[in-house]
């Protein structure tokens, strides 16, 4: 699986997008998509939300386990992903763009988040 | 489950590794848990048909002129009364009733039976028949080496195995088993399963597993088959409502608390391990029924896990033991131990304790899912 190299990742296996007036997109990555199975559920933050980076912000249920979703930054919730609500099997098909889940207005980043090669490297370990 | 011990790894391991399964964990034994969407595996069992590696399930051969006289004594079940050629589920008690494991014991001739038991249990079954074969002239055989073990699960299961045998499938009843040959390769083939669909299990020699995993993957190519890992076996048995030890079935239950009074056999002569203990039990699920194992069906889409709380009116009333998405219903659905009171199908407010929050389950009689015949 190839990570895309515009995407910054965090080590709770979310991605982040560059921002656009500064709102960035959240998602998790397809090695985590893997991991869990075929997602069935997916329980995401509100419009208007508070995140903060590296707690959690929803769960995300497979046929086996539960898991928590965290937040790779801080800021508002501005949008969710109500097709991935819908139809969470989206996660595991297109976890990098129809399986996003939702978009943030960041006020705060933490400095670990690791580049695409990074992650790469972390999650292959 | 956790194992700091060396995992152990089946004769078809390089195969799952080239066929991309994600493996895990199972009784210290490195199995496939799925090689893709483990929903599409659940869905071609149920729709065409499933290939399967069971081989860390446990055999253990039991022979010799008092073989029935042994099992008889250390199963609950009538094995005695059991046809050379067939098989029957049944269970192995403690003296105090308590479940040690459920088995299935094939009759493989007059004096010869092989019982099969869970990976995780296999010792402990074989520990128990050894120490209660004392006194009987039979031998125990630790087998698990002795066999790999293959299922074909599905309704496409008897047309893709009798493209290659010659053995009466036809012939062949649920819960029977015959020597034959299957591309080529002795094997027994039994008409078992766990997954609530008609299918075959094979258990062959390890060197052959290979040769037979690649010949039936290719007489199924037509049919849909695919390959299948325990994560959908899971969801398989428990849409059709068959207990998983470990989840509904343990030592502090006795098979009466476990809604299978039925296995246990006193009308068999002779005492058998746990008689008495049973017998008490059985009358008290009579007059003062314990919790009773029930189905349960989510109205919403979070998923109830083992261990979770089943409440009605603001307090506990049971404990699911096994919980998952299912395939079939496209709903959340459970097994849980409930107070007797809440068990009657259609029971109002009860619910699962998800977290934190209590959502609205419906309880159900089980199985959850019955195929068509």
């Amino acid at each position: 699986m190839s990570n895309p190299q515009q995407l910054r990742y965090s080590k709770e296996h979310e991605w982040l997008s560059a921002a656009e007036d500064g709102v960035s997109t959240v998602g998790i990555t397809e090695h985590a998509a893997n991991a869990l199975g075929d997602v069935v559920f997916v329980q995401l933050p509100e419009v208007g939300d508070s995140v903060s980076a590296g707690e959690t912000c929803g769960e995300l249920e497979s046929t086996k386990s539960v898991s928590d979703l965290y937040s790779p930054v801080s800021g508002e919730v501005t949008e969710v992903n109500e097709d991935v609500v819908n139809d969470p099997s989206l996660v595991n098909s297109a976890p990098f763009e129809g399986g996003w889940l939702f978009k943030v207005r960041v006020t705060d980043e933490p400095g670990d988040l690791l580049s695409a090669d990074e992650y790469t490297a972390f999650s292959a370990g | 489950m956790s194992s700091t011990g060396e995992l152990r790894h089946t004769a078809l391991d390089a195969l799952h590794r080239s066929l991309g399964a994600t493996m895990t964990d199972f009784a210290g034994w490195d199995m496939p848990l799925r090689y893709g969407s483990e929903r599409d595996e659940h869905t071609a069992v149920r729709t065409k048909a499933g290939l399967f590696d069971l081989s860390h399930m446990g055999e253990i051969t039991v022979t010799g002129p008092q073989a029935a006289a042994l099992l008889d004594y250390a199963l609950v079940g009538n094995i005695g009364g059991v046809k050379p050629g067939r098989a029957r589920y049944t269970m192995i008690c403690r003296a105090d009733g308590g479940i040690l494991d459920d088995l299935i014991v094939y009759r493989l001739g007059e004096t010869e039976y092989m019982v099969v038991a869970n990976a995780s249990n296999a010792q402990v079954v074989l520990d128990a028949l050894t120490e209660r074969a004392a006194g009987f002239d039979a031998e125990v055989r630790d087998d698990r080496d002795a066999y790999a073990l293959i299922a074909v699960q599905g309704p496409e299961s008897p047309g893709i195995l009798a493209s290659l045998t010659d053995a009466d499938l036809d012939g062949l009843k649920y819960y029977a088993g015959l020597p034959g040959t299957v591309a080529g390769v002795p094997a027994l083939i039994a008409r078992t399963g766990y997954t609530g669909e008609d299918g075959f299990e094979l258990f062959v020699k390890p060197e052959h597993a290979v040769e037979l995993w690649q010949a039936l993957t290719k007489a199924g190519e037509g049919a849909g088959l695919v390959p299948c890992g325990l994560s959908c076996r899971d969801t398989l048995r428990l849409e059709a409502g068959m207990p998983l030890y470990g989840h509904e079935l343990t030592t502090s239950l006795t098979p009466f608390d476990a809604g299978l009074g039925r296995v246990v056999k006193f009308e068999k002569e002779g005492d058998f391990v746990g008689r008495a203990a049973l017998r008490e039990a059985a009358e008290n699920a009579n007059h003062e029924p314990p919790r009773v194992l029930v189905g349960l069906i989510a109205e919403g889409r979070r998923v109830p896990r083992a261990g979770y709380a089943v409440v009605a009116e603001g307090k506990v009333i049971g404990e699911v033991t096994s919980g998952a998405p299912s395939p079939t219903l496209g709903k959340p659905i459970a097994m849980a131990y409930v107070d007797a009171m809440y068990s009657a199908p259609g029971t109002a407010g009860v619910g699962v304790d998800i977290r934190g929050s209590h959502e609205p389950y419906e309880v159900v009689a089980l199985p959850f899912y019955k195929r068509q015949k």
